[in-house]
């Protein structure tokens, strides 16, 4: 069970200088169905995976809007992401109530941060088994960053995080420099094309197992945005149009298509597949 | 009543009390309580500001008079104060509130330099903070007793706004404290209303410098010593103490203002 | 005393309020609700400002108007407006309006021992798509009514709507009898001329008008959309409908 003798308390450093707490806390999120985050000039937009356990059952929710100008996509423990994501609602508030201003979203990033990293260090405490993609809008246009149980936060131009997300970044890697002048649609397609790398085998995205978080102006398919472009969550028949628009897989000539040997799975993330662990004591979508 | 009592009988440290009787006087009750003080006036007090907005921004007005009750206790006192690169506040009535709020904005401005993201406040967000901690105070009937005007220009959009001690809080092109309210507004609205985005500088100028020297000649809690703040897309500029010359021949056949025949 | 000392002591406090002026009113129609205030701020005989909004839009169902103590009531209005974000947040959906009353009456009344010194009165759309009004006093007390006026001018304006409105004191024609609900461009009507009546006789009254106007989910918002300076607030159009008309009222 225990890697080796650092592994229980995770104030204490491994003789390599590592904190395994923090690691496998980092493979909780590993655990987690896949998001993935992308950005052009005007718009900034989150993909994710959603799971159901059985026929019986709903799919999980993978986002959360935090503010008009923020939302996130989660990777992880759902419980965990619940109090994150509470915590970064009540920030936002009181930034309108003290300032009447729209918090920044890089503190708002910054101050989760702060809070994964005190978990990393204090005594009796654990880190949150959770991911976040953030999307935000300010003076300054569109922003993704990525968060992370180890207290870590990058921005970044495109990014995925959960189970195979390697795979979606194999496909962000090799297309993100066409990324910034693409319209929603093309960026929607970029990313839909990115999250299918996730999937097993015979699995496909659909209306049910898929969501669309997205800041920016209205796209041509979008009906009663407001002019600010807000945080909103697309799923059901309203991302039909979009799942039409992507290239089937087999097509190798495709332009938005991956190598065909792009990341086996598995290789980098050594995680059992979707439906395998459905027995962990938590729920983690 | 509270004579060789301990201060507070909360934890009653010194036995004061037989154990049976502890509990009804251990209620958190501070002996001294009635010893603390909250403002319920201010004591060294600064008289009216302007501000009008104009061509290139806005503009703000005060006086360097620190007042105690009728003396005029200090002459060379600036109630001007600048919030960052964007934002200038002005304060009228007491001094050492200012004081404290210049501090407490201060520490807000270091914060934001702190996090270096650019995103520094913007006059319209100094003035809800602003508004937020002295409603907070009057609703702790332990009020800041001021009234302030908070105007800026950010993202080329000036600002104006007035905020005081209850909280009451309201925006306008021009707007006046105390005494200003009632002598200087009318002037003001007079020469600027309408006219806020063509108003040239030295017209601005000359309008706030007649209005002060208006306020000087009917206000006796004022000063023919002043400052005037521009902000502009450039920045914040606090002038130096401008020192009005002021005529009172007229005053000599007048009742009530020289010295009396009859 | 004349020797200029006192019998009593004398005790001044500082008054945590002030009186801020201007009127509030609200009116319902059968599938549409009417909510306008004027939008002068005044203290004792100054005016502050020409411009404040006292009628806020809440969600696209519900306008809430305030009058009293100006910064109370901005304060309430904040606060209201951040329950209903984290309404949002919990049910992702907008609240009911017979909901948000009930929920203006708790925030008001947990304030009962230090009230806000404020008159609310919230105007939209139930979830039956009925246009309503509910009117509050300071410490909550509330119902659902079918006009309402409030602030500086209420005993200028609300005699005015109960002729108007309940037709009180009229006598209808033999054989036939008052309808229950006015229609649209009735409404503004009145509204427009009981704020012109009541900034020519109340000091605290003028300046500028601001009238919102709701209308239910999918009904025809009759002939607003041609009045001059009106702006449709809603971010929905197949869902109920928000519309503000602005007017000048005089300013001396």
């Amino acid at each position: 069970m225990f890697r080796n003798t650092y592994d229980s308390d995770n104030t204490v450093f491994s003789p390599q200088g590592r904190l395994h707490q923090v690691e496998y806390a980092l493979e909780a999120v590993k655990q987690g169905s896949a998001a993935v985050g992308l950005r052009s000039k005007t718009h900034a937009i989150l993909l994710a995976l959603k799971r159901s356990t059985g026929e019986l059952a709903s799919y999980q929710q993978k986002m959360y809007r935090i503010d008009d100008h923020v939302g996130v996509a989660i990777a992880g423990l759902t419980s965990d992401a619940r109090v994150l994501s509470n915590f970064m609602r009540q920030q936002a508030m009181s930034s309108r109530m003290v300032f009447n201003r729209p918090i920044p979203v890089n503190r708002l990033v910054s101050s989760i941060a702060d809070k994964a990293q005190v978990n990393t260090q204090e005594y009796g405490r654990r880190p949150y088994g959770v991911g976040f993609l953030v999307i935000g809008g300010d003076k300054t246009g569109p922003h993704l960053y990525e968060f992370s149980p180890s207290g870590n936060s990058y921005e970044y131009y495109a990014m995925s995080i959960g189970a195979r997300s390697q795979s979606a970044k194999t496909y962000l890697e090799k297309h993100y420099e066409k990324f910034m002048d693409c319209n929603l649609e093309e960026l929607i397609r970029h990313g839909l094309h990115a999250l299918r790398e996730t999937l097993q085998q015979d699995k496909e995205l659909t209306i049910h197992n898929t969501s669309i978080g997205i800041i920016g102006p209205a796209g041509e398919h979008e009906k009663a945005v407001p002019p600010e472009g807000p945080f909103r969550i697309l799923e059901g028949e309203p991302i039909d149009v979009y799942l039409k628009t992507m290239v089937p897989k087999e097509s190798a000539d495709a332009p938005a298509q991956p190598p065909a040997a792009a990341a086996p799975a598995g290789q980098e993330d050594p995680v059992p597949a979707a439906g395998d662990d459905a027995d962990v004591q938590m729920t983690e979508d | 009543m509270s004579w060789g009592r301990p201060r507070n009988d909360a934890v009653d440290m010194f036995n004061t009390y037989p154990l049976n009787q502890r509990a009804q006087h251990g209620h958190a009750h501070d002996n001294f309580a009635e010893g603390v003080q909250r403002t319920q006036q201010p004591i060294v007090t600064g008289t009216s500001v302007l501000a009008i907005k104009y061509k290139d921004g806005i503009m703000m007005a005060a006086d360097t008079l620190a007042s105690y009750g009728s003396l005029a206790r200090f002459k060379n006192i600036q109630r001007l104060h600048a919030v960052g690169d964007t934002t200038v506040i002005g304060a009228s009535g007491d001094m050492s509130d200012f004081q404290y709020l210049q501090g407490l904005l201060d520490e807000l401005v270091t914060d934001e330099f702190t996090a270096g993201d650019g995103n520094a406040l913007a006059p319209h967000e100094v003035h809800e903070y602003l508004a937020r901690v002295l409603y907070a105070r009057r609703s702790k009937m332990n009020p800041l007793w001021n009234a302030l005007l908070v105007g800026g220009v950010r993202d080329g959009a000036p600002f104006l706004g007035y905020v005081d001690l209850l909280g009451t809080t309201y925006q306008a092109s021009t707007l006046a404290t105390g005494y200003g309210a009632h002598i200087a507004l009318p002037l003001l609205r007079q020469a600027v209303e309408t006219r806020e985005d063509s108003l040239p500088e030295d017209e601005a100028r000359r309008i706030l410098t007649e209005s002060m020297r208006v306020l000087f000649y009917r206000d006796a809690r004022s000063l023919n010593k002043f400052q005037i703040a521009k902000v502009t897309a450039a920045g914040v500029d606090i002038s130096e103490p401008i020192v009005l010359d002021t005529h009172w021949s007229f005053a000599e056949g007048i009742r009530g203002y020289g010295a009396q025949t009859q | 005393m004349p020797d200029g000392s006192f019998s009593h002591p004398q005790e001044r406090q500082f008054n945590p309020y002030t009186e801020n002026g201007g009127t509030i009113l609200a009116i319902a129609g059968a599938d549409f609700s009417v909510v306008a205030g004027d939008t002068r701020q005044s203290e004792g005989y100054s005016i502050q400002t020409r411009y404040a909004p006292k009628v806020f839009r809440l969600t696209d169902r519900a306008v809430l108007a305030v009058n009293g103590f100006a910064a109370d009531g901005n304060m309430f209005v904040k606060k209201v407006k951040q329950r209903l974000e984290w309404y949002r947040h919990a049910h992702a959906k907008d609240m009911p309006l017979r909901a948000i009353a009930r929920l203006i009456q708790t925030m008001l009344y947990a304030q009962r021992f230090f009230p806000y010194y404020v008159y609310n009165i919230l105007g939209g759309i139930e979830e039956d798509g009925t246009g309503a009004v509910y009117s509050f006093d300071p410490v909550g007390s509330y119902e659902r009514e079918a006009c309402r006026a409030a602030g500086a001018a209420q005993a200028l304006v609300q005699p005015f709507l109960d002729n108007q409105i309940y037709f009180k004191n009229q006598q209808a024609p033999v054989g036939s009898s008052h309808p229950v609900h006015l229609p649209l461009q009735d409404v503004l009507s009145i509204v427009i001329d009981s704020f012109t009546s009541a900034t020519e006789r109340h000091i605290e009254v003028g300046d500028g008008l601001e009238i919102y106007v709701i209308v239910a989910k999918g009904r025809s918002p009759q002939g607003l959309e041609s009045i001059r300076n009106v702006q449709e607030l809603s971010t929905n159009p197949e869902g109920d409908r928000v519309f503000v008309i602005r007017r000048e009222l005089k300013k001396d």
